[in-house]
């Protein structure tokens, strides 16, 4: 079939024509996918691409509905996981895979146990994982319990036991999105090492940096289909993010997350589209203090301190980063900030106005907004509408003597649809049947689309495609220039970088550092994200 | 809406065919059987009677059970809330001094049948509320309490010589609908019906249409997102139990009022735990419970039709497919048509 005029390597993976579909929904259409033998491979594409299909397809988890899947040159369209195992392809999933109360060691022979007799050979399977740690830099001390690892760590365990399972076809999905900058590197070094001992790599990512970075070769889908493949030598960030919505891309993050992490920060974005709604009444900056945060002890079940004594001000017309490595304490701060969550000791101020014991509605009513950082369990109830969705926790305002008002919410439904962009725009929806980007426009609509003063943005572009990343860190930006005071919670660095008047990084509950935007710099945060240096607070 | 009732009729059919070969093994034509059932019930006006009284009660307990899934409580004290609410009607009914007017008297009976039912309901909800106590084992183990409690007091303190129920209410009675339509006589149907119909309307109401509905639905899809929207989740929970109680214990108006003016031991008879799946097959709407309560009480007075041909255990067989066919439906169905519907 394939031209014999260039010596084309060998394909470990090459998938022709796939279609596969949900009922009535079109996952893929003329997919394809051409992987070779050796190379770092990356999958790009927006929220509901279909990438995760394809992926899954390859692993045997479902077959196409059209379409060849050839592996190595054999034809194994519609084959099984346990098939996939056997032919030395192997899946990490986004979402880990592992027995918490078991050792790392017993996590990875899980299946496949070495015995002893009718006895585990522990020494045996403990030995695997460190033999195999030391040819691959996947370093795990194997006795370790995997409910006390980091989520890094976590991860190495989940590549390493597909590694154990003998694949040299590693599919992963979206690696990186709980790593930070640090373990990302450290990550990079692993898939080179793979690379090096002959192994083939394909990677799901969103972020073209890590694109540019790493990956030899880039296929781009769009829609379910495949819209390009190029080498990554002859490719832009720019020409990438084109290619995966249809159309040119302005990321506020722009300068900073397409170039590579080193580059410089930018300048405050002054490139701002002009606002457009008159709820955002405009102020100029002023360096009055909107949300103050003094000696702040919040505890969770696991932790007493899991925030340990934080103190901060955020200005009006300021967007305070918080960067860090999750699980260091920020969902914590939020929730507590938000009144989700008691706060042990310290106290919390709206401008003048102490809410530290105060409940959530009091807390909105004083012009508190909040993004929450998981959309799905608290920022919509995915089974109403998107009109009712737009009224969550605006309910009083939206009812008169305890009877909702339907002309209204549907008025401000159309209204936020409008101003937000939210597609499908049909307000009679469930919030479920959206993509991930317009289900945050939905909770962006709402906090933002009201009067408020102040505004935690907790991971507000989690999840979200290239186009809503785009739309959202505008939004923010324009929140500033109104003069609200936003703080950010992100644990994607170049996210913070590029939004933020000052930056933090919280670590173990800690503020460790604070740095005016123009001093900060992936490498000079990046130690204080993992523990390494402690700085003043 | 049609995603939602198609599930439903999916199952209904099946457990009709489920019913096909039942009858089939007792060597009966189904043809025959199922017009029999039908003739012994819609088809004529005492057993069409009998249908509605017994779909009555059906329809208060449903609607109680309803109202706590909405919520996401599991309320299966119907039964002890049913009991209790018909015997606090009666003991109104009872202090109430004869001659009282019916316009005074039914209304404060009716409202002690709702009082007495959120009484009941009003321990588990502060225990949920207070402590997160599970609801369903406090309202198992109440349902004994009552029940125990109510057998007890009538069999010691009130009880008419010889048997097991109170004496007469003085006033407070409601008149059977044969005494409008004397088509209907013979038949315990009583217009307590159309108070279990005007409860539905205003269950519908309360839950899309209130603000209290908006934050007792969300507390029942995602307690996290509601506590973000501002909703105190403790709050709700301990509103809807106690209304949930109310419900059903406005079921025991339809014995106690309009049948037999009198509370007597094991009237509810189940119908508190028939809420259940009266719910679930009504899929917890309020139009959707009034229509399961229809379905029950046919199947429940089909059986004494057609008693004749096969045995009457055969409709509470049925009455069984139909509960586990639909309950087998609910997430097996919807979650094949939510991933066609998003694929991943």
């Amino acid at each position: 079939m394939s031209a014999p005029t260039t010596q084309v390597p060998p394909h470990a993976i090459r998938a022709q024509n796939i279609r596969k579909t949900f009922g009535p929904v079109v996952a893929n259409a003329r997919a394809s996918l051409d992987v070779t033998l050796g190379e770092i491979h990356a999958v790009v594409g927006e929220n509901g691409a279909g990438k995760s299909t394809l992926m899954r397809m390859l692993a045997g988890i479902f077959p196409p509905d059209e379409g060849q899947v050839e592996v190595n040159g054999r034809d194994v369209t519609g084959w099984s996981t346990r098939d996939a195992i056997a032919a030395g392809v192997g899946m990490v999933h986004q979402h880990f895979m592992l027995v918490p109360t078991l050792t790392v060691a017993e996590n990875l022979i899980l299946g496949h146990e070495l015995k002893r007799g009718i006895q585990l050979d522990r020494a045996a399977a403990e030995q695997a994982v460190r033999s195999l740690g030391a040819k691959t830099g996947l370093v795990v001390e194997p006795s370790r319990l995997i409910a006390d690892l980091s989520v890094g760590e976590a991860q190495r365990v989940e590549i390493l036991k597909v590694l154990y399972r003998g694949a040299n076809i590693l599919i992963l999905d979206e690696p990186t999105a709980v790593l930070s900058p640090p373990e990302v590197q450290d990550f990079w070094r692993v898939l080179r090492k793979l690379k090096s001992d002959g192994g083939t790599v394909v990677l799901i990512t969103h972020r073209l940096d890590e694109v540019m970075e790493i990956s030899d070769t880039v296929t781009v889908m769009r829609a379910g289909e495949t819209v390009g493949r190029v080498s990554t030598r002859d490719a832009s960030p720019a020409s990438i993010a084109k290619m995966m919505v249809g159309r040119d891309v302005v990321l506020a993050a722009d300068r900073v997350a397409l170039g590579a992490v080193k580059a410089p920060v930018g300048p405050p974005a002054a490139d701002l589209p002009p606002p457009t709604r008159a709820s955002l009444e405009l102020r100029p900056p002023t360096p009055s203090i909107a949300l103050q945060v003094r000696d702040l002890v919040v505890a969770s079940p696991r932790r007493e301190r899991e925030v340990d004594a934080v103190s901060f001000d955020v200005h009006a017309g300021e967007i305070l980063g918080i960067a860090g490595v999750e699980g260091n304490g920020q969902t914590e701060l939020i929730e507590a900030i938000a009144g989700l969550r008691p706060a042990s000791t310290g106290s919390i101020s709206l401008g003048n106005f102490q809410l530290t014991s105060h409940s959530v509605r009091q807390r909105t009513d004083r012009g508190l907004s909040h993004i929450p950082e998981d959309r799905q369990r608290r920022g919509l109830i995915l089974e109403y509408t998107i009109a009712d969705n737009l009224i969550l926790g605006q309910q009083y305002e939206f009812s008169k003597r305890g009877v909702l008002d339907r002309r209204n919410i549907d008025a401000n439904a159309s209204t936020q649809i409008k101003g937000y962009d939210i597609r499908p725009p049909n307000a009679v929806l469930p919030a479920r049947a959206l993509s991930g980007g317009n289900q945050q426009k939905i909770v962006i609509a709402r906090e933002m689309g009201r009067p408020f003063s102040v505004l935690l943005a907790a991971q507000p572009t989690r999840g979200v495609d290239v186009g809503a990343i785009e739309f959202i860190h505008a939004e923010l930006l324009r929140a500033r220039e109104a003069g609200k005071a936003v703080l950010l919670v992100s644990a994607d660095l170049v996210e913070v970088l590029a939004l933020a008047d000052r930056v933090a990084v919280m670590y173990g509950g800690r503020i460790v550092v604070v740095v005016p935007r123009a001093e900060a710099s992936a490498e000079g945060l990046g130690p204080y994200m993992t523990g390494a240096t402690k700085g003043a607070a | 809406m049609k995603e939602k009732l198609l599930p439903t009729l999916i199952a209904l059919t099946i457990a009709a065919v489920i019913g096909d070969i039942l009858i089939l093994s007792f060597g009966q034509s189904p043809g025959d059987v199922y017009r029999l059932l039908l003739e012994g019930t819609w088809g004529n006006a005492y057993g069409f009677g009998q249908v509605l009284y017994k779909a009555t009660t059906l329809a208060f307990t449903g609607l109680a059970v309803a109202l706590g899934m909405r919520a996401g409580l599991f309320n299966i004290g119907a039964e002890g809330q049913l009991a209790f609410g018909g015997f606090s009607a009666a003991i109104v009914g009872l202090w109430l001094p004869a001659g009282t007017p019916a316009v005074l008297a039914v209304p404060l009976c009716i409202a002690g049948a709702a009082l007495g039912g959120a009484l009941v309901g009003a321990v588990p909800a502060s225990l949920k509320a207070r402590f997160g106590a599970s609801e369903v084992i406090v309202t198992i183990m109440l349902n004994f309490i009552v029940l125990a409690f109510l057998n007890w007091i009538v069999a010691t303190k009130l009880h008419v010589a010889e048997l097991l129920h109170t004496p007469d209410i003085h006033a407070g009675a409601v008149a059977r609908l044969s005494s409008v339509i004397p088509g209907f006589h013979g038949s315990a149907a009583n217009f307590i019906v159309l108070l279990a119909i005007a409860i539905a309307l205003f269950v519908g109401w309360y839950l899309f249409r209130t603000r209290e509905g908006y934050e007792l639905r969300a507390v029942g899809l995602q307690p996290a997102a509601a506590e973000y929207g501002g909703v105190r989740v403790g709050r709700i929970w301990f509103r809807a139990l106690v209304l949930s109680g109310a419900l059903a214990g406005l079921g025991g108006t339809n014995y106690v009022l309009g049948y037999k003016q009198y509370y007597e031991e094991g009237f509810a008879a189940g119908a508190g735990y028939l809420g259940i799946a009266v719910a679930l097959v009504g899929r917890n709407h309020p139009l959707g419970v009034l229509f399961a309560a229809l379905l029950f009480a046919t199947l429940s007075q089909g059986g004494l039709a057609v008693n004749a041909v096969v045995p009457k255990q055969m409709v509470e067989v049925l009455t069984a497919v139909v509960i586990i066919a639909v309950a087998a439906s609910v997430p097996e169905v919807q979650r094949l048509l939510r991933v066609s519907r998003k694929p991943a």
